[in-house]
């Protein structure tokens, strides 16, 4: 194509596109008559503007959605993920799915103004194709929590209340660590997370709040956050605490070789039933619980054997995260 | 009862002190890499005792398991490709799996009959449930090649359901991921009582049947001829391998490509009648599967690798490079 051609067809294309800014100028800034835009840099290091503080927002990550309600904007949800089930009052909004199968259709339906959502979603793309606004933020440390509560602090213009909110959390780790008798500190802890065995490493938010409540994590932190182990790792450490949610408990000190272990031999197994489970596996703003069930384990493995939940096993359908 | 070839021998004695080596490697091997026994140390005693010896005897025990059930499979079905899988024992088992997870926490009376069932239970069960289905729907053991495509069938179909249980119940995700994997972290002393028992008995059914799997290779009208019980040798062999496999399965779950390797690696040092394929297979298998669950223990210790990928790994590119060197042999000019 000669040169002039290209300048034709750069003239011609640019002209519907100055166009389309002119007129998105236009109504954004009517829009902004009455809201000013925020910008958000999101996990991916994807900025994100939204015209105005959003009005209908989905989250597809029970640990936002508990942060999104915490921070007082609960009734601007309009859809959530699957496993999202707390607080009580989100249980009657439209279930859209999992992770990796989240029902598009009934999304779009919903019209939000922002879609909140774990990095790891294999829907992003798709809704970004559709023109949905996606914030993508991925909280695995206490660092991560902090920063991802301000982050969506900005997108409902609390930022207040996001750092009250982390004060809290913050707050309450401390006290749960203050309020444990000498005993209960310096005590080795193996935190099982699956009978793979798969364990919480130090470097895990779940290892992070054992460090901060005083107690000595097993797996040291070149391990990562969630490592698989050999059994005989956990064997040759001889936690004196076990910490195991009740799906993986049955069985446990059964498994070969692990009668040796101090925990199974003193009975300091604390078993978690599938509602504290949910409350520790999620990195938001119910951390500050998460804290005080460890601690109440640290205390009762202190004073002596630990009693196993004498309600029998029952998760709700459709599992628990 | 076997005239053996020296060739035999001399590769029967080979493999039997590979063994014998693995095992003290295996015994050696643990969460802190190379860290055999020494004398004053009871701790490290009880966990040579109570981890690492059931652990290594079971891994190799589990090879050899399906490397038998893979050597019957092959020689039954006269197809190189064919490995104890075919019948629909691993997605049975997958399904018994996943439904004993998915009981877990659905009722108090179902946790408590998935955990009477328990993990071994409820994948044998499946395992053999998937067999009978094949066999009921290839009506009987006459015809292979409709026992194969029944095989593929009922895999397909339980693979799936033990798929959608998974999808209902994310949970069971992890759990079922490692059962899929294969592993041999948890075998402890009655696991390897029972495969024990299982080896003992399927090699005895299969070395009985050896001469019938020689005759088989000719034909199956010229083994008739030779007056071979075709109808009760299969229905035994068939057992055989599926007792083997569900074993196997059952206490270390599904372990990629060692069936199917194991006896193709002894085919290539030479030929062989079935009576020396059915002693060196397993012998090959439980040295390949204790060598992986070795490299899965020592290569990031403390931490695991599961054992299927090391296997799948090894026996993968084991046989392209069988495919490469040999192509005629695996079906590529007929």
């Amino acid at each position: 194509m000669p040169p002039t051609g290209l300048r034709a067809l750069a003239r011609s294309i640019a002209a519907p596109v100055a166009a389309a800014w002119v007129a998105l100028l236009a109504l954004s800034t009517f829009n902004a008559a009455h809201a000013a835009p925020i910008s958000v840099k999101d996990d991916r290091g994807h900025t994100i503007t939204l015209a105005d503080t959003p009005r209908r927002i989905v989250s597809l990550l029970p640990s936002l959605t508990e942060t999104v309600c915490d921070l007082g904007d609960c009734d601007k949800l309009v859809g959530v993920d699957r496993f999202s089930n707390f607080p009580a009052r989100v249980q009657t909004l439209p279930k859209l799915g999992g992770l990796d199968d989240t029902a598009i259709e009934m999304l779009i339906a919903l019209k939000p103004d922002v879609v909140l959502l774990g990095i790891s979603a294999r829907v992003i793309d798709r809704l970004e194709s559709l023109g949905i606004q996606v914030i993508a933020l991925e909280p695995k440390s206490l660092n991560d929590v902090q920063r991802v509560l301000g982050k969506v602090g900005q997108v409902l213009n609390r930022q207040d209340e996001a750092r009250r909110l982390w004060n809290r959390i913050d707050g309450h780790i401390t006290q749960s660590a203050a309020s444990l008798p000498a005993a209960a500190r310096g005590l080795s802890v193996y935190y099982e997370v699956d009978a793979g065995p798969y364990g919480a490493g130090s470097t895990s938010f779940i290892g992070e709040i054992l460090t901060r409540l005083g107690a000595k994590n097993i797996l040291p932190p070149a391990l990562g956050p969630f490592p698989k182990l050999n059994p005989e790792t956990i064997v040759r450490a001889d936690p004196q605490v076990i910490m195991v949610g009740q799906r993986n408990a049955a069985g446990l000190p059964q498994r070969p070789g692990w009668q040796a272990i101090r925990a199974v031999r003193e009975q300091k197994i604390c078993v978690w039933a599938p509602a504290e489970s949910d409350v520790l596996v999620r990195p938001g703003p119910r951390m500050s619980e998460a804290a005080a069930l460890m601690a109440r384990c640290l205390r009762d493995a202190a004073a002596g054997p630990v009693t196993w939940p004498t309600a029998p096993f029952n998760a709700p359908a459709g599992g628990m995260r | 009862m076997l005239a053996m070839s020296a060739r035999t021998a001399i590769q029967l004695a080979a493999l039997l002190v590979l063994c014998a080596v693995l095992m003290l490697l295996g015994l050696s091997i643990g969460s802190t890499g190379f860290s055999p026994w020494t004398d004053n140390d009871p701790t490290l005693r009880q966990i040579l005792w109570d981890i690492r010896a059931p652990r290594s005897l079971g891994a190799w025990l589990a090879g050899a398991l399906l490397a038998l059930a893979g050597a019957v499979a092959q020689g039954l079905f006269r197809n190189p490709l064919a490995d104890p899988y075919l019948l629909g024992c691993s997605a049975g088992a997958s399904l018994g799996v996943a439904a004993l997870n998915f009981l877990v926490g659905l009722s108090p009376p179902a946790t408590a009959l998935a955990l009477r069932i328990g993990m071994t239970g409820a994948a044998f069960a499946g395992a053999v449930f998937a067999v009978v289905l094949s066999l009921i729907l290839a009506r009987g053991v006459e015809q292979s090649l409709r026992l194969l495509l029944a095989g593929v069938v009922v895999g397909v179909v339980l693979g799936s359901g033990a798929a959608l249980l998974t999808l209902m119940n994310p949970d069971i995700l992890r759990a079922m991921q490692a059962f899929m994997l294969g592993s041999t972290g948890y075998v402890g002393w009655s696991a390897v009582q029972v495969m024990a028992m299982a080896m003992v008995l399927c090699l005895l059914v299969s070395l009985g049947c050896s001469r019938a799997l020689d005759a088989l290779t000719l034909g199956e009208d010229t083994a008739r001829s030779l007056g071979q019980r075709l109808t009760l040798i299969r229905l035994l062999l068939i057992g055989a391998l599926s007792l083997a496999t569900g074993a196997a399965v059952a206490q270390c779950g599904l372990i990629a490509f060692v069936g199917l390797v194991a006896p193709h690696l002894v085919r290539s040092w030479g030929p062989t009648t079935h009576g020396a394929l059915l002693l060196l297979s397993p012998l090959t298998g439980g040295a390949l599967l204790l060598a992986a669950d070795i490299g899965a223990r020592w290569v990031i210790a403390p931490q695991e690798l599961p054992v299927g990928i090391i296997t799948a790994l090894l026996g993968g590119s084991y046989l392209l490079w069988l495919m490469h060197r040999r192509k005629s042999s695996l079906g590529g000019a007929r």
